[in-house]
């Protein structure tokens, strides 16, 4: 935090620049190769991937900033998914512009974000995790049960049909034409979500190494040397509660027009704990480790899924066990040893580290 | 501007069955630096916690030049202020020497969401003068080679005076410091009290709590001295050393 990031960039060396470039390269190729290699479900998966690291991203902040547990943050992205559902679908029939959708969507979780903080404020560590995780479940019902008696949200069933996102007027449904290639969506949808996960990890590396984040990380550190400095701990948990939440409803509403269809099943109290998962797997508070964990959670069950099946089989000469029952069985164990052998995380920020070691 | 920078009257407070504090009342002039003494238990600790806003007095007023500070939070005590240490330190840890000191420039950046996601002229501005301020400051209490150092890495003695350099931070009228002499060597308390007298000299008035005697008469202009959660002497360090209550307090009755 002691260097801006204004003059990290004055003096990058030419290596550091060459590293970036190939980075930037390798994303903007990343859904031509995987497409290659796996097919279009891979890239699917890829703009999973993304769409996690922004919950990630956004949790990241409440979590791993401030250090208020959150296992409802799911909810937030439920909001921002029905709003747009419920904007850009034959369902009321109001086709709303995505454009217009997504900013309200960010609203409408901050105001949520700020709703489920308030009432929470005096609460720590385990007993925020049960108000927040009730508050996530609270959410998933109303959305579960919001046919009757006025059908706002269709219930179980969910909406279907819903507006894809268009960018100038051209609908990322269509795919895009490449050299007279024709590739599918979840290729159009790569570039958008790429671009919003940019955005969403240049807005956390700017609040970090600024005066909100100076103070999240003092409140995470000691509340009372917090206050005694002179900042207002209420604002500034709501704040990180707010402003997390907000990029869940942004991601919510990307998922609601790349999906086509949201129902309440997808916003189950096992998707929090997943991106929660994702933070504290990757390095709680750490950028990079934050979009690690998200990148290895959404990757690591496909691959299994893949994997297992085939594998039975081979051993076996059948299907033993349910790959998923299995899977989870898996990745269950994948955290335990995690947790055993690297507590901080798999790529912790440095600080972050030094604190675990401090409470072991 | 009045002389009377701090006056609490009749301040009271009750912890289950237990008076920690009873009727104490105490006047702290401007530019000077207020002594707190009194044996362990005496309630000095709980005074300083109502006066910064951590303990809600159950009685009794204080005024800060005027201004009640009674049922104010600590973060809005501190904007009126008053700015204080811990007696067991309370740095943050794990940020460096000189994260800790621009924490506490907080109420003075402006810097909202915006301001930091775009981070406009204005605030490269102001958080390069906040960098700067914080270095001046850790330079002042005399740790600037040890800016970029994390807290907890510190030596106690640069810890204790990293939390002057974080108090001061805040701009205080007032710094109320709960025993900042504790742990330390002759050397290091020799190097404390100087910096106290700068403090003072540079139009800070001073709050202490302190263990040593002689580092309290020494500097201090006034003192009171807490015994049981009353009052039971206020003076010069001359008067007060004089006080038969005051001796009794410290060493006994029969010794009186």
């Amino acid at each position: 935090m002691s260097k801006t990031l204004s003059a990290k960039s004055h003096s990058l060396p030419a290596k550091v620049w060459a590293g970036y470039a190939l980075l930037a390269l390798a994303l903007l190729v990343a859904p031509f190769i995987v497409g290659q290699v796996g097919g279009n479900a891979w890239v699917r998966i890829l703009d999973f991937a993304l769409l996690y690291i922004m919950l990630a991203l956004g949790l990241n902040i409440v979590v791993g900033f401030a250090g208020l547990l959150d296992l409802g943050y799911i909810a937030f992205y439920a909001v921002g998914a029905y709003l747009y559902a419920l904007l850009a679908s034959a369902h009321f029939d109001y086709h709303v512009s995505a454009w217009i959708i997504l900013p309200i969507g960010a609203l409408l979780a901050c105001f949520f974000g700020a709703m489920l903080g308030a009432p929470t404020l005096k609460l720590r560590g385990d007993y925020l995790a049960v108000v927040t995780l009730g508050f996530g479940e609270i959410v998933r019902l109303f959305m579960n049960n919001l046919d009757r008696p006025f059908n706002l949200t269709n219930g179980p069933q969910g909406i279907s049909g819903i507006d894809p996102v268009s960018v100038a007027g051209y609908g990322l449904n269509k795919g895009i034409t490449l050299f007279g290639q024709h590739f599918p969506s979840s290729y159009a949808y790569y570039y958008l979500f790429l671009v919003c996960m940019l955005l969403v990890v240049f807005v956390c590396i700017r609040l970090e190494n600024s005066r909100l984040g100076r103070a999240w990380v003092a409140i995470r550190e000691d509340e009372i040397a917090a206050q005694a400095m002179g900042i207002n701990t209420r604002n500034v948990k709501l704040l990180a509660f707010a402003l997390g939440a907000s990029f869940g409803g942004v991601a919510g509403g990307l998922f609601s027009g790349f999906q086509g269809f949201v129902s309440p099943e997808s916003f189950t109290l096992m998707e929090s704990v997943m991106v929660l998962c994702m933070v504290v797997l990757g390095g709680m508070g750490h950028i990079p480790g934050v979009i690690l964990g998200a990148i290895l959670l959404t990757i690591t069950p496909e691959v299994l899924r893949e994997v297992i099946n085939p594998l039975q089989r081979s051993l076996f000469g059948r299907s033993v066990v349910d790959p998923e029952n299995l899977r989870m069985v898996l990745f269950g164990l994948a955290l335990v040893l995690v947790m055993l052998f690297r507590p901080a995380g798999l790529w912790p920020s440095q600080r972050r580290r030094e604190e675990l070691e401090d409470d072991a | 501007m009045s002389d009377v920078l701090l006056r609490a009257e009749k301040i009271g407070k009750v912890f289950g069955g237990l008076k920690a504090l009873h009727d104490v009342s105490l006047t702290i002039p401007r530019n000077c630096i207020y002594g707190l003494i009194g044996p362990n238990g005496a309630g000095k600790t709980t005074l300083f916690n109502v006066i910064t806003g951590l303990y809600k007095a159950d009685g009794g007023t204080l005024e800060l030049n005027g201004k009640s500070l009674i049922g104010c939070k600590p973060h809005t005590i501190v904007r009126c202020g008053v700015a204080r240490t811990f007696q067991n330190i309370r740095l943050f840890g794990h940020m460096t020497a000189q994260e800790n000191v621009m924490v506490a420039r907080h109420t003075h950046l402006k810097a909202g969401v915006f301001g930091a996601i775009f981070r406009p002229p204005a605030v490269r501005r102001e958080e390069a003068a906040c960098r700067a301020e914080a270095l001046r400051l850790l330079q002042y209490v005399g740790i600037g080679s040890q800016a970029n150092r994390v807290a907890r890495e510190l030596s106690y003695g640069d810890q204790r005076r990293l939390e002057i350099a974080r108090a001061l931070a805040t701009e205080p009228q007032l710094l109320a410091l709960d025993e900042p002499a504790a742990g330390m060597n002759p050397t290091e308390r020799e190097t404390l009290k100087n910096l106290l007298l700068q403090i003072r000299n540079d139009g800070t008035t001073l709050l202490l709590i302190e263990h040593d005697v002689k580092l309290v008469l020494g500097i201090c202009d006034q003192l009171s001295v807490l015994n049981f959660g009353q009052c039971i002497a206020q003076g010069t360090p001359e008067q007060v050393r004089r006080d038969p209550a005051v001796i009794s307090a410290y060493l006994g009755s029969s010794a009186a």
